[in-house]
């Protein structure tokens, strides 16, 4: 058998009393696309950070080609020849793409941005890639920012690339082209491990699947023999059924009416333009688009957060029928007016909650203004803190601990129990499943569909496109602000959402490149 | 060797720390007495320690001075927690001192002395508030930097007072107002028995625990935190950004006021320009090492104030310059504030790598 590119034996990584790896062996082979797969909070970025040479093990040995080395910084990683695209870029915007991947060499080499641009383009000819090197950072797409951090990695002649949850900010359509240029490296040599914790895309790419649970590993199976009931097995440690169970919705009544939605950023740059739709109460209508389309801005402008040119937000009250204009109306007055809103959003330790302050006090936030005394009344939110801990199995120390101090996926739960205990009429939630773990996601999605059988509207921003096909019962498509369809979850696929979320007015933005 | 976060460290732990903290800074400060003075550091701290407690007249000045510099922790402890940066402590003391001594020259033997008082109050107050609140207005009309603002503040309240010390001399030429109403007594604020200072003491210790209670258990002190914390998350949740920094600002400066007040009628019976002492300041820093928890300002006001005492003493007794007494304190402050970071992380040492067989 070859000697593997890479070898790991017994590493061990260490924050404090947190054990991030223990005792990590893997095995990657030259030529082979090898998936790290694992949930949030495995331990897949820190192990993959060891081989970068960004941390460095407390124990346990790394060898390179048969020959046991020390990676003591980046500079050493890629000197053996390893290369890592991160999850958040690190380009400079100001720059072409060309700069960004020559920055940092020092070969001793004159600077030459025409010989540099060459290579470049023989890089991006090899394997497919479609990128113009002339093109500046801020004119990019997130998918070109993607390539040219590869192509950065590729130029300084990386043989071994990792690649961290490099799907995450990526269209179905964009996805598949990544996927491609990956196929063709490995049948070039190189060795390619991909993080991710999407299984289609571990049985669709990898040759073999790696699982971390909990900072420790568990196994390698060859993808070929291998399903998604196994592989989540794997890496959660027991079987579960990843279903959402969607009751069809019933009398759905129109609830919230956005009409002509317009509004600008503070820099004057339009976010949203003439948004019109509906959110129906017993219904969960989904959002999707690539990120910072304009979700934050339609979910803050609904919430009072957000300053709108035209249009109107009318709620129509189920309790008396009333119809009120949210538009210009602060969250206090809004829930003076009677309507019950709550909403979850996507920053929860910025916006939702207050980090340094404890699960009782951050129930507060919603209910400390009620009632006429100077004094705050802590018994209430204190009988809610409680039972929200239990009905929800958060996991805290107690009451009193610091929410910072909980795991993404208690967080979570803190906030979406809070919003969802004030029995709302309308919930929406950003992205509210973003990093948590997979039994935790699946109790997000069973409380938002509760919700919508109790008559809610619910409005729920995704990212992954499959649950927002399983879960949702309408989905509302969102490109560059504006509304490019509102669908059927039922009959609608990812790619016909994938088109509509980068379609451009002059065609979609996928033909466009390949045609270049 | 690397530096890792501690996860919460139980409190006795943590006390123990800063226990051992101030146990190492006198070592060195030890050491150092000894090498640059070669005097016997025992009695240097007996010294200092006499200097500040050694007759009931110092423990009576100890205690009114920490009673000052407490009052002042107070003030700007609501603005700190709401990370509005108010350095302007110092001006907003000196202006209620001023309108102290205004009133008390201006209507002193023309009212009753009780609706005197009264009035110095209410002045004093008004006075420091309207300091504060115009830094405020201006972060909250068009967002400029309260720290830059404050400051400045402090040095145009300085000029105020050099000026009206020239308007209102004693002695012509002087520019010293000079003990003011010192026959009559007028508005100076009664004593209680013999003791000079006792009411002072007295007020202060019932401002603290009014602050205490209005930061911790006031729907205002919630919102001041919750401000402080995130302001995003006070939009959220409906609170009026803008109107709460006036507020506390407003609050802010009109215990400041109250600061000036005791210092001018209770304390000095004058003022100038040095009334504040620096205590603007320095009282910043005991509000951050007491976290701003008012009851633990108790603790770190006499902290600093012992010191300052004590190392004057050390000055005076061994005819040292002014100069070493600040070195002392120096090394003690770099040992309390510095033991912060062993509470908060501790240093890992890595092994050399195990073999896996």
């Amino acid at each position: 058998m070859a000697v593997p590119a890479i070898e790991l034996r017994g590493v061990t990584t260490r924050f404090g009393h947190i054990v991030a790896n223990k005792n990590v062996d893997l095995v990657v082979n030259r030529g082979e696309i090898l998936a790290i797969l694992g949930e949030n909070g495995s331990g897949k970025t820190t192990l993959m950070n060891m081989i970068s040479g960004i941390y460095y093990p407390d124990e346990g040995q790394i060898f390179i080609d048969g020959k046991e080395t020390q990676i003591r910084s980046p500079k050493d990683a890629f000197d053996h020849k390893i290369g890592m695209i991160h999850q958040h870029f690190k380009l400079i915007d100001l720059f072409s793409a060309t700069e960004n991947i020559i920055l940092g060499i020092n070969d001793g080499k004159k600077y030459n941005l025409k010989e540099a641009g060459k290579q470049v383009r023989e890089i991006t000819d090899r394997y497919g890639f479609v990128l113009d090197p002339q093109k500046k950072i801020y004119d990019m797409s997130v998918s070109e920012k993607q390539t040219v951090e590869i192509i950065k990695v590729l130029y300084r002649g990386a043989d071994i690339l990792i690649l961290d949850e490099p799907t995450a900010v990526l269209t179905p359509q964009e996805t598949e082209k990544l996927f491609a240029v990956l196929r063709r490296m490995r049948e070039d040599g190189k060795s390619i491990i991909i993080i991710t914790h999407k299984l289609h895309e571990v049985l669709s790419l990898s040759d073999r699947v790696s699982v971390l649970r909990k900072g420790e590993y568990i196994a390698t199976v060859n993808t070929a023999e291998t399903d998604e009931s196994q592989l989540t097995e794997m890496m959660v440690g027991k079987k579960i059924s990843l279903n959402i169970e969607r009751s069809d919705p019933k009398e759905p009544t129109d609830r919230l009416e956005v009409r002509g939605v317009s509004c600008e950023d503070n820099m004057g740059v339009r976010v949203l333009e003439d948004v019109t739709f509906t959110a129906r109460g017993g219904e969960i209508l989904g959002i999707a688009g690539i990120a910072g389309s304009g979700q934050r801005e339609l979910l803050e402008a609904i919430a009072g957060l957000q300053n709108t040119s035209t249009g109107d937000i009318l709620y129509h009250n189920p309790d008396d029928g009333q119809t009120v204009d949210l538009r210009h109306k602060t969250p206090t007055e809004i829930r003076e007016l009677g309507v019950r809103l709550s909403f979850v959003p996507e920053d929860r330790l910025g916006m939702g909650l207050v980090g340094n302050m404890d699960i009782i006090d951050n129930m507060m936030l919603r209910s400390y203004k009620k009632g006429k005394s100077v004094f705050l009344a802590r018994k209430e939110p204190r009988g809610l803190a409680e039972k929200i801990i239990n009905e929800l199995e958060v996991v805290t120390p107690g009451a009193t601990t610091p929410v910072r101090r909980l795991s993404g996926g208690n967080v979570q739960k803190v906030l979406v129990g809070r919003e969802i205990a004030s029995h709302p009429k309308v919930l929406m939630a950003a992205y509210p499943v973003r990093g948590l773990d997979i039994n935790s996601s699946y109790l997000i999605y069973n409380l938002l569909t509760r919700q919508k059988e109790g008559g809610t509207a619910v409005v729920f921003v995704g990212e992954d496109l499959d649950v927002l096909i399983e879960l949702c019962d309408r989905i509302l498509v969102l490109n560059s602000g504006r509304i490019t369809g509102i669908l059927d979850a039922r009959e609608t696929t990812k790619e016909e959402i994938g088109l509509l979320m980068t379609k451009t007015d002059r065609g979609t933005e996928g033909n466009a490149d390949a045609h270049r | 060797m690397h530096i890792v976060k501690r996860d919460q460290m139980e409190w006795y732990k943590s006390w123990l720390i800063r226990a051992a903290a101030i146990v190492a800074a006198l070592i060195v400060c030890a050491l150092v007495t000894v090498i640059l003075t070669h005097k016997d550091p025992i009695k240097v701290y007996a010294t200092m320690f006499s200097g500040a407690f050694g007759t009931p007249r110092r423990i009576w000045n100890l205690l009114q001075n920490i009673a000052m510099l407490l009052c002042i922790s107070l003030a700007v402890t609501p603005a700190f927690k709401m990370k509005f940066w108010n350095i302007g402590a110092e001006g907003q003391v000196l202006v209620g001192g001023l309108a102290t001594a205004a009133c008390m020259i201006l209507f002193g033997g023309k009212i009753p002395n009780a609706l005197l008082i009264l009035v110095l109050v209410i002045a004093s107050i008004l006075a420091g508030a309207i300091w504060a609140v115009i830094p405020a207005l201006f972060k909250a009309k068009w967002n400029t930097n309260e720290t830059l603002f404050t400051l400045m503040m402090n040095y145009v309240g300085i000029q105020l007072v050099s000026y009206f010390s020239m308007y209102w001399e004693a002695q012509k030429g002087s520019g010293q107002i000079g003990i003011i109403n010192q026959s009559t007594r007028d508005g100076w604020l009664p004593t209680i028995g013999k003791y000079e200072y006792l009411l002072n003491i007295i007020i202060v210790a019932v401002v603290t625990i009014l602050m205490y209670i209005y930061l911790k258990y006031s729907k205002h002190g919630y919102e001041i935190s919750v401000v402080g914390e995130s302001q995003n998350t006070a939009r959220y949740i409906g609170v009026n950004v803008k109107k709460v920094i006036i507020r506390t600002m407003i609050l802010s400066g009109a215990v400041c006021g109250i600061a000036g007040f005791l210092l001018v009628s209770g304390t000095n019976h004058t003022i100038n320009t040095t009334t504040a002492d620096g205590r603007g300041f320095t009282a910043i820093m005991v509000s951050w090492l007491a976290k701003f928890n008012p009851l633990f300002m108790v603790l770190t006001s006499f902290l600093l104030v012992f010191l300052q005492k004590g190392a004057n003493e050390i000055a005076t007794v061994f005819g040292l310059n002014k100069s070493f007494s600040d070195i002392l304190t120096g090394i003690i402050l770099f040992f309390i504030i510095g033991c912060e970071f062993f509470i908060n992380y501790k240093l890992v040492f890595r092994h050399s790598h195990k073999e896996v067989k």
